[in-house]
């Protein structure tokens, strides 16, 4: 693996959070990368900082020390408004919990995020009609959110994350919520977005049979990365 | 237009609690418009006084009379075009429950000086030749079912007897302010009456109503007045129309204080129900607006958000108390036209009723608000369920 293919590069990034006067470190001098069309699970018990790592990769937490580049941008660089603006186009994002707007429909749920973006209502409908497919939902586009099952759910918001094309997906638990019939659709679907659409994943997860899926593993322990 | 969208389906989306903060909104400004239209029609008599009229009563007090003598005196000073009598008759027809105002008047000058009350040629003649005749406010009529010719008893308490007068006229109000509940019958009946039972009353006047040619005239006129009575027996003291009524208002400014503060307090407590209201709803979406953040809305997409939520229920809020107003105000006007002979809600009262409204959704939304657009997203997104 060379920096030079690595479509993410995360480079002595080092971070802590302050507990009233107490400063605790979560992350410690943590170097990685990863490239393109990989399906990459990082594990390790709560508290290890898989999710605060996760978090400063997607742009959506900022890190004491070090840097990360995705796909040429130093994103540690940017300011909160242009972190935002990046990563409505550079990331997509799946949640444990779903995270869907319960009064928006499935198909406004998918729209969400082409809302920033300069396209016209046809061409909105188009991405996401297109997405709606790709997850197989298209028949349940008007259904909201507590009319869809969870596995449902969690395809809509897969559909929202890809919805804008971005190169990068990452995913918090994302079968942490779901049995283990809608789990393995949904991992199968992840699968699918990394072979199909060369989409790089980062997924964060407990569940040994969803790392499975995924074409690396990496393990953080006590904000340390233990595996190299 | 999204964002309108889902203010929208956000502020219906927990629909009891929605209905019952819209419907505490609404309670309150329908009780602030309420409240300022008694406010506003405690002064109504202030606005409506003529500036071409002068009050001319005893400087003393009005419950001194003056001698009818000066009536004379003072239509003969420059400016002055017409002199009317009226004495503050306090009569009371069958209870004291059926309270309304009634003067003794001399027809020719009331009519003359009254031109806001409107009465057909021969209701006017009717007036002017019957000594017992009188003329009364359509509201007054129809309350108590009054017609053209009917006879009507008052019991005197200032004046003591029963005395006996016809309807002659049913007048209207040339404006929609004017006051239609109140009764007028001739002030000769009741000097005669008192000439014969008690002479000593005779004579006597409670104040002279003095019309002007021109409003700018009235300060010469009043100055003109009172010093041509100065060291007199009976003194006098003379006041615009508008001073007049003023002086009665003054008697009540501090109820109309306490009724302004009670009209604010109201707003103010509903300000902070629903501020308790928004707190409550952005508390509970912080993960969704954390998730909007992420998706890369800006903080013042979630700002518009929770803003325009809080601004469209209070404004709802508002169009319904304000709807709940005029039926309200047509009860009031109905039931208690004794003490409110008019009850309209005003276009001043509506703008200020719409602007509370506004005021109470951009309150109680600031906290909320900047609660929701400032969180941090990894903060806002552990915060699920």
């Amino acid at each position: 693996m060379t920096a030079e293919t690595d479509i993410v590069t995360v480079s002595g990034v080092t971070k802590s959070y302050r507990r009233g006067n107490q400063i605790v470190p979560v992350l410690e001098n943590i170097s990685f990368g990863i490239r393109q069309s990989e399906f990459l699970a990082l594990m390790g018990p709560s508290g290890s900082g898989k999710s605060t790592l996760l978090n400063l990769i997607a742009g959506i937490d900022k890190v004491d020390s070090g840097s990360i580049n995705i796909g040429g941008c130093e994103i540690t660089t940017l300011g909160d408004a242009e972190l935002a603006g990046w990563r409505s186009v550079n990331v997509g994002f799946i949640f444990q919990f779903y995270n869907l707007i319960p009064v928006l429909t499935a198909y406004e749920n998918v729209e969400l995020p082409l809302l920033l973006t300069r396209l016209s209502r046809r061409e909105r409908r188009e991405h996401v009609e297109a997405a709606l497919e790709v997850v197989s939902l298209s028949d349940r586009k008007d259904h909201r959110p507590s009319q869809l099952s969870g596995g449902q759910q969690q395809r809509v918001a897969i559909a929202r994350a890809v919805v804008t094309d971005p190169a990068i997906l990452v995913a918090d638990e994302p079968t942490g919520d779901l049995d283990r019939v809608s789990a393995g659709e949904i991992l199968s679907l992840m699968e699918h977005l990394v072979r199909d659409f060369q989409k790089t994943i980062i997924m964060v997860t407990h569940d040994p049979r969803a790392a499975e899926k995924a074409h690396i593993i990496r393990h953080l322990e006590k904000g340390i990365l233990t595996d190299g | 237009m999204f964002l309108l969208k889902l203010i929208i389906r956000n502020a219906s989306r927990h629909k009891l609690r929605s209905l019952l903060t819209v419907t505490g909104v609404a309670i309150a400004i329908m009780a602030f418009g309420l409240l300022r239209t008694l406010v506003g029609l405690w002064y109504l008599g202030v606005e409506s006084s003529s500036a071409t009229r002068l009050v001319t009563r005893n400087s003393i007090s009005l419950v001194f009379s003056l001698p009818i003598s000066y009536k004379e005196r003072i239509r003969q000073m420059p400016g002055v075009t017409r002199v009317g009598i009226m004495n503050w008759f306090g009569g009371i027809y069958v209870t004291e429950k059926n309270f309304f105002p009634n003067f003794a008047v001399e027809p020719a000058a009331f009519l003359d000086l009254y031109p806001e009350f409107l009465l057909t040629p021969e209701e006017q003649k009717g007036f002017l030749i019957d000594r017992q005749g009188a003329v009364i406010g359509r509201k007054l009529a129809a309350k108590h079912g009054w017609k053209l010719g009917d006879r009507i008893v008052l019991k005197g308490t200032i004046f003591p007897g029963q005395w006996e007068l016809v309807v002659r006229g049913i007048y209207r109000g040339a404006q929609r302010s004017t006051d239609e509940t109140q009764f007028f019958f001739n002030w000769d009946y009741l000097n005669e009456t008192m000439r014969r039972t008690i002479p000593r009353r005779s004579d006597q006047v409670g104040i002279f109503v003095v019309g002007v040619s021109k409003p700018e005239q009235a300060a010469e006129v009043a100055l003109a007045i009172d010093s041509t009575f100065k060291n007199s027996l009976a003194e006098t003291m003379t006041e615009t129309e508008k001073a007049f009524q003023l002086s009665f208002v003054a008697m009540t400014e501090a109820i109309m204080v306490a009724i302004k503060i009670v009209s604010y307090m109201v707003i103010v407590i509903i300000m902070v129900v629903a501020a308790n209201t928004m707190a409550m709803t952005a508390r509970e979406r912080i993960s969704e607006y954390a998730t909007m953040k992420t998706l890369g809305f800006k903080w013042h997409h979630i700002a518009i958000v929770v803003f325009g939520e809080s601004l469209f229920i209070a404004f709802i809020g508002g169009l319904v108390g304000i709807a709940g107003t005029f039926p309200a105000a047509t009860m009031i006007e109905r039931e208690l036209s004794q003490f409110f002979p008019t009850f309209r809600v005003t276009v001043a009262t509506i703008v200020l009723q719409l602007s509370a409204a506004l005021v109470v959704g951009v309150v109680a939304s600031i906290f909320p608000t900047w609660r929701a657009s400032t969180i941090r997203i990894a903060n806002g997104l552990r915060r699920i369920g």
